[in-house]
């Protein structure tokens, strides 16, 4: 402990510091370790490495191992290489889910894209309750998914379809639509449910988007004779394009790796035909318990979603270039 | 016992304790506060659960432990198995259906102990149990209960296209649907990834007409045969002249809906159909207000192929797992369940949807007293066949049913896959199961 000495600057109590003293060299190493911004760094950093390595790392590398081991329900398993990626390439309802995969992801988007930046469009104008439908369009998006799809679900329910019934009582058709119980059908009923639960996501963002775009812009521009289209292609679009690729970015990622909505919907089914690779790869590894298959059907979504990351990636750097 | 007076003795019989706790890893059985986890279906008869739910507390007072069902959509259950084995962590007894313990052999304790006492004290056990739950002589599961999937039809609807009772074989099956889809009362089917009425159709669909997965030693398949294409053309005729289309989307719950709407004028199901309709009778109505179940009968089996008539049941029972810490607990809650008197009160609420997996019960007086059309299920369960046939019922075959290959099989067919090809698909995907090293 220090103790007061007399004799300080201008007769002032002082403090007995700074000498060779034993007792003082815990505080100062102590001091330097608290000073070293290295050793700062880590400790801050550290919980988030210690996270993301639980959370993130650990599963990922555990997915590599199973995928290339024979592991299955209660059985450890050994290494077998890519055995399980050529038995998954050479499975035709693997090739199924991974064309439905495309499928499913590129139409939704489209879809997703093109009415959720219609719908932004719309809601960008001033009218009456504008308040009140804005926050009411963010209802599917706020709906937990299995619950929105089991509604849809009785929809197009096979027996008791209220869709069926209405077509069928307004004359539009004379035998029930097939919704579920066929693959084609039943691909195409994926597609608007995710749409309809996707768009509101795509049209707050770009309703944000549009309204970081200066007005005068627009004044000028029907200054000069521009329409609608020419406003909306020549100043509206280039300064929401940004906005819009990491939208589309994170829909593609979201919409590629889906899994809830067809697990309730479809099931896969008929017939394995609506299966993506997450629904697919679920089948196999867990309903069926062949682990290391399953792994690896799913491990088949990472290149794509890797190039997808690494362009929205470049995009971004560009942009900070810029 | 203060440090002061701990006496040498004393401190022996503690620190054993400790050391006997820390070597098995586990805290003693029956100490305060321990739970008993048991996940089971979620019955087709909602009576049989809530009479379990009526049990529970009865069985945790008489085992001194809380005993907890949980019940869970029976489409869950290999998943929520397979996580449950995989961790090492979950329930401690689960519903184990068909062949499972195949699959989950690693992951399960062996009960040899408590099956023997009770199929000893209860008539022996049906004889699908043997080489479902079986493994190297071992019971790897309890089992509990048959449901016994029959035919549901509306003897009326039957009658006015000339049947006075269920067709015997298939093409006379074909001839009255066709007239009674003509009437908009079609068969009901699902063809869909469902663990129970999918299966229990397109399975003795294969056998009744001669088909088979494997020949007798289980390495070889012999799918690709003329009764398994001949049952796949059937399939496709029946499926366009006489089912509701929609049933390649059903569940094991569509059925009983379409049924109890007057939808569909037959389907194959448990008794489920008639016992609901008969206890909900005020509000399940047939087209002139009466009461549906009193216009509805079952057929045992499925009609007869060119090869006969082979049934395809749920045999189901209970796994104890191995991660689990309670397995002494859970064995006496087995005993439990099985005693004569308390698996009775279970056994009545079905009243024949799901019967004893001992042959004793047939014999109960309950067969007296329920309807006629319940009293196909008294023997139903004798002579189900399991999967796997014509060989074993190894893990390979709760695979291939895991995967829904044999369903998947006609539902091909039926969305306008050639016969051939159809099979053909399924005898590939047959051979990287059965033959893959």
């Amino acid at each position: 402990m220090s103790k007061p000495i007399a004799g300080g600057s201008n007769g002032a109590a002082g403090l007995e510091v700074a000498l060779p003293h034993p007792r003082a060299v815990g505080p100062q190493i102590r001091g330097r370790i608290l000073e070293n911004e290295r050793l700062l760094a880590f400790a801050l950093l550290s919980p988030t490495v210690l996270l993301l390595g639980m959370f993130i790392a650990y599963p990922f590398v555990m997915g590599v191992w199973l995928s290339l081991s024979s592991t299955s329900v209660g059985n450890i398993g050994e290494f077998v290489g890519a055995k399980n990626f050529v038995k998954a390439w050479n499975d035709s309802i693997f090739r199924t889910a991974f064309q439905n995969t495309f499928v499913y992801t590129f139409w939704a988007t489209i879809f997703k894209l093109s009415l959720g930046m219609w719908l932004a469009l719309l809601l960008n104008r001033s009218f009456r309750g504008k308040r009140i439908v804005r926050a009411s369009m963010l209802l599917p998006f706020i709906v937990p998914t299995v619950l929105s799809t089991f509604a849809w679900r009785w929809m197009f329910d096979p027996t008791f379809s209220v869709l069926n019934w209405l077509l069928y009582k307004s004359g539009f058709i004379v035998t029930k639509l097939p919704f579920l119980s066929d693959g084609t059908y039943g691909l195409w009923c994926a597609i608007t449910v995710n749409t309809w639960r996707g768009m509101p996501f795509f049209a707050i963002t770009l309703l944000a988007g549009l309204q970081t775009i200066n007005p005068d812009l627009h004044e000028a521009a029907s200054l000069d004779g521009a329409n609608g289209w020419q406003r909306f292609w020549n100043v509206t679009w280039p300064l929401l394009k940004p906005v819009t690729l990491v939208v589309v970015v994170f829909s593609v990622i979201q919409t590629f790796s889906d899994f809830q909505l067809i697990y309730v919907l479809t099931g896969g089914g008929p017939a394995n035909a609506t299966h993506l690779l997450a629904t697919y790869a679920y089948q196999i590894g867990v309903a069926t318990g062949l682990l290391g298959e399953g792994a690896a059907i799913s491990l088949f979504m990472l290149p794509v979603l890797f190039v997808v990351v690494w362009l929205q990636l470049r995009y971004l750097r560009r942009l900070e270039g810029a | 016992m203060s440090a002061e007076h701990l006496h040498r003795r004393d401190f022996l019989k503690v620190s054993g304790g400790i050391a006997g706790i820390l070597a098995a890893g586990r805290a003693p059985a029956f100490a305060q506060g321990t739970k008993l986890h048991v996940v089971r279906w979620v019955d087709f008869i909602p009576e049989a659960d809530v009479e379990l739910k009526r049990q529970a507390p009865e069985a945790s007072k008489a085992l001194g432990a809380e005993v907890v069902l949980e019940f869970i959509n029976a489409n869950d259950l290999q998943p929520r198995v397979t996580a449950a084995i995989q961790s090492g962590s979950g329930a401690d007894v689960f519903f184990m259906m068909y062949n499972w313990p195949q699959l989950y052999q690693n992951a399960l304790v062996d009960v040899s102990d408590v099956a023997e006492a009770v199929a000893k004290e209860q008539g022996g056990f049906y004889g699908v149990y043997k080489p479902s739950f079986q493994v190297g002589g071992k019971w790897m599961a309890m089992p509990h209960s048959i449901v016994g999937n029959a035919v549901a039809y509306r003897k009326s609807w039957l009658k006015e296209v000339g049947a006075s009772e269920y067709p015997k074989t298939w093409d006379e099956a074909r001839k009255v649907f066709t007239a009674l889809k003509k009437k908009g009362r079609p068969y009901g089917q699902t063809l869909g990834h469902t663990f129970g009425d999918a299966p229990t159709f397109s399975y003795p669909m294969l056998w009744n007409f001669g088909g088979a997965e494997t020949d007798q030693t289980g390495k070889k398949v012999v799918i690709n045969s003329s009764g398994a294409v001949e049952s796949v053309k059937f399939m496709q005729a029946f499926w366009k002249d006489c089912c509701d289309e929609g049933g390649l989307a059903w569940d094991d719950t569509n059925n009983n809906r379409a049924f109890h709407a007057g939808e569909i004028s037959a389907t194959l199901n448990g008794a489920s159909i008639y016992i609901v309709a008969k206890r909900q009778k005020e509000k399940i109505k047939d087209e002139r207000g009466e009461p549906m179940y009193l216009d509805i009968d079952h057929a045992g089996l499925l009609p007869a192929g060119s090869a006969g008539q082979f049934p395809l049941y749920f045999s189901n029972g209970h796994g104890i797992m191995k991660y689990s810490k309670n397995q002494k607990l859970a064995k006496d809650f087995l005993r439990w369940v099985h005693s004569k008197q308390n698996f009775e009160k279970w056994f009545q609420v079905c009243e024949g949807y799901s019967v004893a997996a001992t042959t004793e019960w047939e014999k109960h007086a309950m067969w007296g007293k329920v309807d006629k059309p319940l009293q196909v299920f008294r023997t139903a369960a004798r002579n189900t066949r399991i999967f796997g046939y014509a060989g074993p019922a190894t893990a390979k075959a709760t695979e291939v049913f895991s995967k829904y290959v044999i369903v998947d099989m006609y539902a091909k067919a039926v969305q306008g896959m050639k016969a051939e090809d159809a099979v053909k698909w399924a005898e590939g995907e047959l051979k990287k199961i059965y033959e893959a090293a």
